[in-house]
């Protein structure tokens, strides 16, 4: 179990996810990214750009 | 190619569910060999060989993409969607032409470079009208402008922001809608399916709190769509649609499709004809050059 680097709560990461996948803090909504799988690891995913998009 | 298997990259900088769908699937293709190329790692060169017979773009900086698309597709690999198609899809003011040229009914454009201009571009058009950033998505930083009072202060606060973009007025006559819009997806010369999208706001995108609905296919909805995405070059794209009293109207196609919401409509189709539409490219790559080429 890890914690949210924003608000410090525990996180529920699903046991499918994959590296640099974006993942979202259910208590505080930011934004994560899973940064490493073994050990867990997450950061805050980058701010969005001006020219992001689909 | 190694023995029969493809070599699909998949470009991105950011892994959101429609990647990790399309992730599952290349990955359970027994055709496919795939290797992530986030693009924040990524060391790229004219001269740069890469090892892949494919290449699908799920990259969210349109910058990013642009540049590795044109290295890419010029060194031989098959890119969905080509860089032409993505340079014209990436740019409002070049869809609009595209679209304008081929017969597709599109809303009214003007353009115009400083806000004098952008303030008789409008009232020309006649308020309301949305201004949007040319390169812009997601429903960010677009504005309805109701009246001349608006227009001023809009204009002006635009003209200061960072980005000489910003100060390229992208100006489309405002169109009644009924509280929804309509996104079909085209991958390659079939409609998979559309959803509405609807919203309580008159920004209906997925990205601002839009739900989705199914939408039926109808056959002079197919043709529009079809139509509109030959107009940019063809491949797989999303088409974004307004119904008018008028009839249907594009609005924008979008070459990187997120599908997030129209998965949960839709199901697996979307990721598995997209994967197999990269297979068939690959086997037989469109040949047909459009007008899109010069880009």
């Amino acid at each position: 179990m890890i914690a949210c680097p924003e608000c410090g709560s525990k996180l529920t990461i699903a046991d499918d996810v994959v590296q640099n996948e974006i993942v979202e803090c259910e208590s505080c909504g930011v934004e994560l990214e899973v940064t490493n799988l073994t050990p867990l690891q997450v950061e805050l995913a980058p701010e969005e750009q001006e020219d992001w998009g689909e | 190619m190694n023995g029969t298997k493809l070599r699909l990259g998949l470009l991105f900088s950011r892994l959101r569910p429609e990647e990790k769908l399309l992730i599952r699937t290349a990955r359970q293709h027994p055709e496919i060999e795939l290797t992530l190329l986030n693009s924040r790692e990524l060391i790229l060169s004219p001269a740069t060989k890469p090892e892949l017979d494919l290449l699908l773009d799920r990259e969210i900086s349109q910058s990013r993409a642009l540049c590795t698309l044109r290295l890419l597709q010029h060194s031989g690999v098959v890119c969905v969607n080509r860089y032409e198609v993505v340079r014209i899809c990436g740019d409002k003011l070049f869809t609009s032409k595209a679209l304008r040229d081929a017969g597709v009914p599109t809303p009214e454009v003007k353009i115009a470079f400083n806000p004098e201009s952008a303030r008789a571009a409008i009232e020309e058009l006649g308020y309301p009208v949305v201004l949007k950033p040319v390169d812009g998505s997601w429903g960010r930083l677009m504005a309805k402008i109701e009246n001349r009072t608006a227009a001023e202060a809009i204009l002006e606060h635009k003209s200061h922001l960072s980005s000489y973009y910003h100060s390229i007025f992208y100006l489309q006559k405002y169109l009644e809608k009924p509280g929804r819009d309509i996104r079909a997806f085209v991958i390659g010369a079939e409609v998979v399916g559309a959803t509405y999208r609807m919203a309580d706001h008159w920004i209906t995108n997925a990205a601002q709190g839009g739900r989705a609905a199914r939408c039926p296919l109808t056959p002079q909805l197919e043709a529009l769509c079809l139509q509109a995405a030959r107009a940019v070059g063809g491949g797989a794209l999303a088409i974004d649609l307004m119904e008018t009293p008028e009839g249907y109207t594009v609005h924008e196609i979008n070459c990187a499709m997120e599908f997030k919401e129209s998965f949960k409509v839709l199901g697996a189709i979307l990721p598995t004809r997209l994967i197999d539409y990269c297979i068939e490219q690959a086997r037989s790559p469109a040949t047909t050059p459009t007008a899109t080429e010069v880009v």
